[in-house]
């Protein structure tokens, strides 16, 4: 039961890695900010919960699992909100989506 | 494992803190700034200093990245290019940077065990927690207890900053006509336009109040205490002042209530001591405070942290305030 349980935590873990990957990969790459912030919300919702779950199955059933479940809570309010958000804004100072600008605008993260 | 992540997160701290150097924009470098403040947090966190971790990230990553944002709402974005070629400056930065290098050989081995700083007072403190003060967090002992005049100090300076703010940028409204040109002027009083914000913060800032009140009295057995909680507290209360409106925020908490607190939370924290006195102790020894030294310390602890935290949160609240008034308008 251990062997697979470690086993499936680690299977949790590296992909919730790989997809930290590619979200940050997404994030230097793509060609303007809301494709940017696309990707960049990859790290904050599949790459946080898998790696979450990861760690939960790692500690067990203790204080420190439901601790990491209230994290995990947390982030999937607080990150989606921020996204919102940060879209929002670009798009109230002129932003328009179709427009590719890599030159002259920060990565919004 | 901890080495290798220690020097990777301290190699971003020193990326981030290039980056900083180098850009010209204001906002990017306030960015940076509270990213700085989050690795600083976590080489804190693999030192095995939860306490200070937990304070670096509220502070340093959390409130004054906002307090900076709203600085930022009264100057410029950019950076204004001057002088950037400064020889002299360059030169004393090296020489500086020099010396602490030549300094740090002389230091001890990290984690010696032989260090000076472990063979000073920190057996003696250690050894004593359980008996004279007995709570687990012995940060909280030493802090609030065997270095209360240290804290007592620490406090009076936040009040101190608190009522430097409020002098300089004062409390007066009747500025804003002056300063609108600075940003674009937006209709409506906050981010009553942002629904999805707006929905999830009224979920979050009970959740965020109750993780303070539990940061504020969980001092004694875990990491935290009144500087961590005030900040949150406060935080939780820009986050209300941004979603809803400066005003609304000023009539849950209006400005008197704010110095009370700020003033309260620093008069709590003296009385404590001024009590002691007045019943046989010396000031802030609170042993004397019950007739059980062990009890009467644990109250002293419990009252001195509420003092720390009204203070922390009073001052942090005002500060933003200040800001809000002169700004006008919202930043984030």
């Amino acid at each position: 039961m251990g062997v697979l349980l470690d086993a499936i935590s680690w299977l949790l873990l590296s992909l919730g890695g790989v997809f930290v990957f590619i979200g940050g990969l997404g994030a230097l790459r793509m060609p303007n900010l809301y494709t940017r912030m696309h990707a960049a919300s990859l790290t904050d919702t599949m790459g946080a919960v898998l790696i979450i779950v990861g760690i939960m199955l790692q500690a067990g059933a203790s204080l420190a699992a439901i601790k990491l479940f209230a994290i995990l809570l947390f982030l999937l309010l607080t990150s989606p909100t921020a996204s919102n958000a940060l879209a929002s804004a670009a798009l109230l100072a002129g932003m328009r989506p179709g427009e590719a600008r890599t030159e002259d605008e920060e990565p919004g993260k | 494992m901890t080495f290798l992540f220690s020097a990777f997160v301290l190699t971003l701290l020193v990326v981030t803190a290039l980056a900083i150097v180098r850009t010209g924009n204001l906002f990017v470098a306030i960015m940076l700034t509270g990213i700085f403040s989050l690795l600083m947090a976590v080489i804190f966190f693999l030192l095995d200093a939860p306490d200070v971790a937990l304070t670096e990230a509220t502070i340093g990553a959390g409130i004054s990245t906002v307090l900076f944002l709203g600085a930022l709402a009264l100057t410029g974005e950019h950076e204004r290019t001057g002088s950037t070629n400064r020889p002299l400056a360059l030169v004393v930065v090296i020489a500086t940077a020099l010396i602490v290098i030549y300094a740090t050989f002389d230091k001890p081995r990290f984690g010696d065990p032989q260090a000076p700083v472990q063979q000073h007072v920190a057996p003696w403190y250690l050894e004593h927690t359980p008996e004279s003060i007995d709570i687990p967090n012995s940060v909280t002992a030493v802090l609030g207890s065997f270095r209360g005049y240290d804290t007592l100090g620490e406090v009076f300076v936040v009040f101190t900053a608190g009522i430097g703010v409020l002098i300089l940028l004062g409390s007066a409204p009747a500025m804003r006509s002056g300063k609108d040109r600075t940003r674009p002027v937006r209709s409506s009083e906050g981010l009553r336009h942002y629904l999805i914000p707006r929905v999830v913060g009224r979920f979050l800032i009970p959740v965020i109040l109750l993780f303070g009140l539990y940061v504020q009295f969980h001092g004694d057995y875990g990491p935290g205490g009144g500087f961590q909680a005030g900040a949150l507290i406060a935080a939780a209360f820009i986050l209300y002042a941004l979603l809803e409106g400066k005003e609304q925020a000023l009539a849950v908490l209006p400005r008197q209530v704010l110095t009370a607190l700020m003033v309260g939370g620093a008069l709590l924290y003296g009385g404590v001591g001024v009590a002691s006195m007045l019943l046989g102790g010396n000031f802030l020894d609170y042993s004397v405070l019950t007739s059980n030294p062990i009890t009467g310390q644990h109250i002293g602890l419990l009252l001195i942290e509420v003092g720390v935290g009204a203070t922390v949160m009073g001052v942090l609240l005002s500060v933003f305030h200040a800001f809000a008034a002169r700004g006008g308008h919202e930043k984030c």
